[in-house]
């Protein structure tokens, strides 16, 4: 008896959805991209993709998803790239390391979406796993940068960068000091993107569906 | 990044994944022309992936007439500064000084367009000199692939700008598509004289028949005015649309913004596309192609 595939879902709102395909085929599961509530529960978990955080929050508010999104994530493994690692942060703070502050001064330009300081203003997010994010911390497209992780060659894509990491996280691998691919219970975040640069599956992709088998 | 710094190594992060990688972070999405701080708001308030900071909408341009140049660097500083999306900016086809500047800022991405007046009549910028990534119009798949040749990482349709008609960008999504589907069944004797039909890199049509399509990701530009044109668009294989004069001279522009992000996000759906067009108000008007004066066809800028 053969068992049941794995049916894995990628949030299809916007952003890197299709370069997951290939990755989940090869570690022996299907593919699914998802934006319907419907959708929502035919998977067996779910990966929330990179794209542009505003603009995912910004249709799962218009979509009205959030109900959907919230029976997915109370009993089925996540993982969130980039983008998605923002919404699953407890804590998502706005900024890019420019030299925004100094110019909004000068400038008297009022701060976006009502953010008071750069520094502090914080963006919603989902709070799946106890860590605190700051959006584009390592700065713009200029400090986009491939690296090194665990032996695999990555991208970081204005990448957001974890500031804090609750006990109960587990850091699976850094990059110079900061923690880029965590886990907790059944959810996973990776700040970099496995799917660009790795053969197929990449070993990030092995892991979470191994974590989806293991909690299945 | 220096320009001048030679082909860039892993960590220099001069390298062409990192630049087509934020081209696929865009997908599924709408970047939208912005001219003021206030308008960027709008447009990330909406859902737009990204902003593209102009001193004028095409449409003004074309009805300004004179020379377009880069848009003043404070103001394209002051749009980076109010939003938290990739800021895009626009320099002159060839004019790689203006490009030079605009990595100096830091935008995200730069787009050699011809919605400028062209700089040069023969050379397009060299692009894999810089670190930040170029998006560049194509009107079939040899222009493309010429563009990507030079270091392009996004390639977009070159659609008549400020003229809310999407008869042009349809064009050119026909054309590259019906380029591929040709090239996908030649062999390789048959490839080098279709690259030299074509005037494409034998290199790079090698790729595109082995990969079976495009090396970087493909948006649609240019004339899109409604919901309706970008669900068209995507339709016809746009991964990504930008919206230029659609949207700040249409009635009400943060309606238009969000209809198009809704329209973008389900285009394959009739039914959310016909949500997203309900109660929405005039559109842009627009103007018939054949009423431009040759020599303000902006397709025809560049090679």
């Amino acid at each position: 008896m053969t068992k049941k595939k794995l049916n894995i879902g990628v949030l299809a709102l916007q952003g890197c959805v299709d370069r997951h395909r290939p990755h989940i085929e090869a570690a022996g599961a299907s593919f699914c991209a998802v934006k319907t509530p419907e959708e929502f529960e035919s998977v067996d978990a779910l990966i929330l993709p990179g794209g542009e955080s505003t603009t995912m929050l910004k249709l799962i508010d218009t979509f009205d998803l959030e109900e959907s999104l919230k029976k997915v994530f109370a009993a089925k493994p996540v993982w969130g790239i980039c983008a998605g690692s923002i919404l699953m942060a407890e804590t998502a703070y706005v900024s890019s390391r420019t030299n925004v502050r100094d110019l909004m001064q000068q400038r008297e330009i009022s701060p976006p979406c009502g953010r008071r300081d750069d520094s502090e203003e914080v963006q919603k997010s989902f709070g799946l796993l106890p860590i605190t994010i700051e959006r584009n911390g390592y700065g713009r497209q200029r400090e986009s940068h491939n690296a090194v992780v665990d032996g695999f060659e990555v991208s970081f894509i204005r990448a957001p960068l974890v500031k804090a990491v609750n006990d109960n996280v587990e850091i699976l691998a850094s990059h110079d000091g900061t923690p880029v691919w965590l886990r907790s219970g059944r959810y996973m975040v990776t700040t970099f993107h496995p799917e660009l640069t790795l053969s197929y599956p990449s070993p990030m992709h092995r892991a979470f569906i191994d974590l989806v088998r293991a909690s299945a | 990044m220096s320009p001048k710094s030679p082909k860039g190594t892993a960590n220099s992060g001069n390298v062409i994944n990192l630049k087509t990688g934020l081209a696929e972070m865009l997908k599924g999405g709408v970047i939208m022309d912005v001219v003021t701080a206030d308008q960027a708001k709008i447009a990330e308030d909406a859902g737009a992936v990204a902003v593209m900071a102009l001193e004028r909408v095409p449409s003004d341009i074309r009805a300004a007439g004179g020379v377009a140049r880069m848009s003043p660097p404070e103001l394209v500083e002051e749009i980076m500064a109010s939003v938290s999306i990739p800021v895009m900016a626009k320099c002159r086809i060839g004019h790689f000084a203006e490009a030079q500047i605009l990595e100096a800022i830091g935008v995200d991405y730069i787009d050699e367009s011809e919605v400028l007046t062209p700089a040069d009549e023969d050379y397009h910028i060299d692009k894999q000199q810089f670190k930040v990534p170029f998006v560049c119009g194509a009107t079939c798949l040899a222009e493309g692939l010429r563009r990507i040749g030079e270091g392009a990482a996004l390639i977009r349709t070159k659609g008549e700008p400020g003229t809310g008609n999407i008869v042009e960008a349809v064009r050119h999504m026909r054309e590259i598509n019906q380029d591929l589907k040709r090239v996908l069944t030649l062999d390789d004797a048959e490839l080098m004289t279709e690259a030299k039909d074509l005037g494409a890199p034998f290199e790079l049509l090698k790729i595109v028949r082995d990969e079976g399509g495009l090396p970087v990701p493909n948006f649609a530009a240019g004339g899109i005015a409604t919901p309706a044109d970008a669900a068209l668009c995507m339709q016809l294989g746009a991964q990504t649309v930008f919206v230029g004069s659609g949207i700040f001279k249409s009635d009400n522009p943060a309606n238009f913004a969000k209809a198009i992000v809704k329209s973008v996000a389900h285009f394959d759906d009739p039914k959310m596309v016909l949500e997203a067009s309900k109660g929405l108000g005039e559109a842009m008007s627009g103007i018939e192609i054949a009423e431009i004066q040759d020599n303000m066809r902006m397709a025809k800028r560049g090679w």
